[in-house]
């Protein structure tokens, strides 16, 4: 019995489970804490220059920083509701070197 | 780099860091402070844990405190009131921190003046921060030359590190002012090697790969570093154990030495000593 737990209790490889979550949490850490401090001024400054097209609220425009592979993707997501039919062009969903093909803002 | 020569560049300031409490910073610090003693440079050490003072119990001067850092920094008393010289040790002076709850009273700029006074008089100031990433622990690592990340083989202690580096990498003076970089030290305390060796613990080279900043050395788990913390002798004072050694290795790498790592292999005990107990 006691060999047995010894060779297979579930602890016997604890620190290879802890590596594992570790690089998890870190990977997710550092890509949301290295970039964000500009994040909050350019989604403001955003919404001022939409807002100039079209009526848009605070909530309808968000910004994130994220990784895809090797690459930092930023990403800017602007909905629209009752965009007026002006010259307006939609603004494209992910600006990154890696993305295939960008996706057109999703209409209201 | 001892700042002997008129041309010398001025001290080193080296902070002591972790992010986690009770891994070990103050007996790093008191232990690196010794060494740094021990091999001639003149040196200061700063606890810049105000509000809970403890640098003063592991260095063994408690009473002998009567200034304080936040005394010098209002102006109340001046810098050769409040340092403490070590009595074992002729370059070492220790400078003890305020018990005042006020956490606020440490102020960049009076730090700054401080550090600036301190300078002209020793080769390495070695700063004692306090855990957390609030005021207290960025204020003990804005000025720093170096740094050295304390971290136990566990993971709160390395996810907090990781934090605490991001920091030095974008808040320190030298960030903010676009100068080289923090120098950047890890410090492994509370290895186990037995419990490596079974896969119970994180290892070395574990904890290098996720942190992925130059390895300064290994502590291993000790008793000596209780018995050291008992009687107020930094552990780097007691050459025989094996947490004093790896200090010392630790402090001679510091100083540019190539010194091969010791304990990080688990120790093959001879009957005898499990019997007898462990030396």
């Amino acid at each position: 019995m006691g060999i047995f737990n010894f060779l297979f209790s579930p602890n016997r490889n604890s620190a290879a489970v802890a590596k594992e979550r570790l690089k998890i949490v870190l990977a997710h850490e550092r890509a949301s804490n290295s970039a964000p401090d500009f994040l909050p001024k350019l989604q403001k400054e955003l919404i001022d220059v939409v807002a100039r097209y079209v009526s848009i609220s605070d909530q309808m425009i968000r910004v994130n920083v994220g990784k895809s592979g090797e690459t930092s993707v930023l990403e800017i997501n602007i909905e629209l509701e009752d965009a007026k039919p002006a010259t307006f062009i939609p603004p494209r969903r992910a600006i990154g070197t890696k993305r295939p093909a960008a996706q057109p803002a999703k209409p209201g | 780099m001892t700042g002997e020569g008129e041309d010398e560049p001025l001290a080193k300031v080296v902070c002591i860091t972790s992010g986690k409490g009770g891994v070990g910073k103050t007996t790093t610090a008191a232990a690196f402070a010794a060494g740094l003693a021990l091999r001639g440079h003149k040196t200061v050490v700063i606890d810049f844990d105000v509000g809970l003072r403890n640098l003063d119990l592991i260095m063994g001067c408690e009473r002998r405190v009567v200034f304080d850092f936040i005394n010098v920094i209002n102006g109340d008393a001046n810098l050769n009131q409040a340092l403490i010289k070590d009595k074992r040790n002729d370059n070492l002076f220790i400078f003890p921190t305020s018990q005042t709850r006020d956490k606020d009273a440490l102020k960049r700029q009076g730090v700054e003046r401080v550090l600036e006074e301190l300078k002209q008089q020793f080769d390495y100031i070695i700063c004692d921060s306090p855990a957390g990433i609030e005021h207290g622990a960025v204020t003990a690592l804005y000025f720093a030359d170096a740094a050295i990340i304390v971290t136990n083989p566990e993971v709160s202690s390395v996810r907090d590190s990781d934090r605490i580096i991001g920091i030095l990498a974008s808040r320190s003076r030298r960030a903010e002012r676009n100068e080289p970089p923090v120098e950047l030290n890890l410090l492994l305390t509370r290895y186990d090697p037995g419990r490596v060796s079974r896969g119970e613990m994180l290892t070395v080279e574990d904890v290098q790969e996720i942190l992925s900043v130059p390895l300064l050395g290994v502590i291993p788990e000790s008793e000596s570093v209780l018995r050291a913390s008992n009687t107020g002798t930094p552990v780097a004072f007691d050459n025989e154990s094996p947490a004093g050694r790896a200090y010392l290795d630790a402090v001679a790498r510091f100083l540019g030495e190539q010194r091969e790592m010791r304990f990080v292999k688990p120790e093959r005990r001879s009957l005898l000593r499990v019997l007898f107990g462990r030396a």
